[in-house]
């Protein structure tokens, strides 16, 4: 079953106006035309479609709250600052079937009263702008984009912006500071983009591919979409499959598959032999292969203790050293930290200090209970998602690598002799 | 001089978005495109457009890291040295990389040709160790095909 990859995996399928209108394209859009934004609302609020960026917070709610905002203008947001390391979906989704988002925009736009949407894409997507870029000019002279679209009375323009390489605009509050041409840092939330978005006025926020189930919701109904999947988890999800895994890519799979399933047939199993999974990229809490019969949705994956975040499954075999691992992570964290809040600017940079002492042989035992300790406070009390869920893969690892880790610290012995003891 | 190079282009960029601060990251890309870095005379000529102070304009150049304060390479080659690619040997790329053009990570070579930049994930994970060079994507990298491609650039005028 496939919703968003639907056009994509046709052979021949070019992703420009003709092969997107050839398969029912913009259908969608002129079936929600006809229809009350509110009957619009009620059919995504069936589909149970929640945010594929991380968060997984109801898209209904989203869309509902900003459209009973009465501040103008209004305005929709694309998120494909993909950045998180193991995530590559949106670029797929871009690159290969450009018209599916803008489709998905313009209903939006009409939904909740905007005229006006931006694509915020990250800097290094070079060729999904260029694509976009086309595709949004074909809209405009198709009439899907721009004023009195179809003859109705409503009006809509879409705007791409491009990011400059930091991971933290992919969080919505940094996204809207760095669209409104600031430093990509967050907001205090609430207040919510829906309500106090760009420029301060209501906007909808969505990641690529939560758009990108749209129209297939308008076309078919809720009904048909929640039917896809598990009860808890309705619909698709991609799964971006990275790491020692002997076929890496992005899948298409209702989100009631098993992590076991997802490994084994779609990735044609593990390179070597498996150490830890990252189930959703380097944010996320680590499993280990006693966790392999987990299904792959929010709350399962979230009961595992851990989280799926984008679906970004990263493998990692036994030829790996986890404390280096972990110390990549942290150095990761550390340069893409934005500085604003205290918690998430000086804890990223102590964890990378005591990772790197670990990997010389210079660390100390005390050090464990320390980076538990950072991994609560800033959790608690970082601003954003990045400095909350920057020390989860850590803190997992120490939770289920303790040895690994106490050998790296009391003997100073690397097993696998890549950390430079 | 600087400035010559862009100015056209910067104001066509802040007309079509109004003046508005929203115009700032699009006039930085288009300077940095043009230029190839950020001067001194081009931070101040955009505060002034856009009624902002300079150290605002370069807070904002500085914060994000595709924007140089320095002169790049006419390559500049990002290497992705993210966790996905890091499993599948991004270190020897980013050995042989430093051991072809005999320059550090973030240095560029003396003919001001290459830029080597260690950069997050670039959203290449199924084409895992991956690079860019400019806009170009190299994926699937062995130190052995690291080394055509920069003899490729180097045959470059």
């Amino acid at each position: 079953m496939k919703v968003v990859l639907k056009n994509i995996e046709k052979r021949g399928y070019k992703g420009n106006i003709d092969s997107y209108l050839k398969e029912g394209g913009y259908n969608a859009f002129k079936k929600a035309l006809k229809m009350k934004p509110d009957q619009i609302l009620f059919e995504i609020k069936k589909s149970k479609l929640v945010g594929r960026g991380g968060a997984a917070f109801p898209t209904e709610l989203k869309w509902e709250f900003a459209k009973k905002c009465k501040e103008y203008p209004k305005y929709v947001v694309c998120n494909a600052d993909e950045g998180e390391p193991g995530t590559f979906k949106d670029r797929i989704i871009l690159e290969n079937d450009p018209h599916l988002v803008l489709e998905a925009m313009i209903i939006c736009g009409f939904t909740v009263g905007a005229e006006e949407g931006f694509i915020y894409i990250r800097g290094e997507y070079f060729k999904a702008y260029e694509i976009l870029k086309r595709a949004i000019e074909e809209a405009e002279r198709n009439n899907f984009l721009g004023k009195n679209i179809l003859g109705s009375n409503f009006s809509f323009k879409i705007t791409l912006f491009r990011g400059a390489g930091s991971y933290v605009c992919g969080e919505e509050t940094a996204l809207l500071d760095s669209l409104e041409g600031k430093k990509g840092q967050s907001r205090v939330k609430p207040p919510f983009p829906t309500f106090v978005g760009f420029k301060n006025k209501p906007t909808v926020l969505n990641n690529v591919e939560t758009f990108a189930n749209i129209p297939e919701i308008i076309l078919k109904g809720g009904d048909w979409f929640s039917q896809i999947g598990s009860p808890l988890s309705c619909g698709t999800k991609l799964y971006c499959l990275s790491g020692d895994v002997n076929r890496p890519g992005v899948y298409e799979l209702p989100a009631n598959i098993t992590l076991k399933e997802l490994i084994e047939k779609c990735g044609q199993g593990v390179r070597g032999k498996l150490k830890a999974i990252l189930p959703g990229g380097v944010s996320s809490n680590l499993l280990t292969d006693k966790e392999l019969n987990i299904t792959l949705d929010y709350p399962s994956v979230q009961k595992a203790g851990s989280m799926l975040g984008s679906g970004a499954v990263i493998i990692i075999n036994d030829s790996r050293c986890i404390v280096d691992l972990a110390k990549r992570c942290a150095e990761f964290f550390d340069y893409e930290s934005c500085g604003k809040c205290a918690p998430c600017r000086e804890g990223t940079k102590r964890t990378r200090e005591i990772f790197a002492n670990i990997t010389q042989g210079q660390g100390n035992l005390s050090d464990i209970l320390l980076l538990k300790e950072l991994q609560e406070v800033m959790y608690d009390t970082s601003r954003c998602g990045l400095g909350q869920a920057a020390l989860n893969a850590v803190r997992s690892i120490i939770e289920k690598f303790p040895g690994e880790f106490k050998e790296h610290i009391s003997k100073k012995k690397c097993k696998l002799k890549i950390c430079p003891m | 001089m600087s400035l010559a190079k862009c100015e056209r282009e910067l104001k066509m960029v802040l007309k079509e978005c109004g003046n508005k601060n929203e115009a700032l990251l699009p006039c930085l890309h288009v300077a940095c495109e043009k230029c190839g870095y950020l001067t001194e005379e081009i931070i101040t000529f955009l505060a002034k457009e856009l009624n902002l102070p300079p150290v605002e304009v370069y807070s904002v150049a500085t914060f994000y890291s595709m924007f140089n304060l320095q002169r790049q390479g006419k390559y500049v080659i990002r290497i992705c040295v993210s966790l996905p690619c890091y499993l599948r040997g991004s270190k020897k790329i980013l050995e042989t990389l430093k051991d072809e053009l005999n320059i550090e990570t973030g240095q560029t070579t003396k003919d001001k040709k290459f830029t080597i930049e260690a950069v997050s994930c670039l959203g290449l994970c199924d084409k895992a160790p991956a690079m860019m060079v400019n806009k170009e994507v190299y994926g699937n990298l062995t130190p052995k095909k690291v080394k055509k491609v920069i003899l490729q650039y180097k045959a470059k005028r």
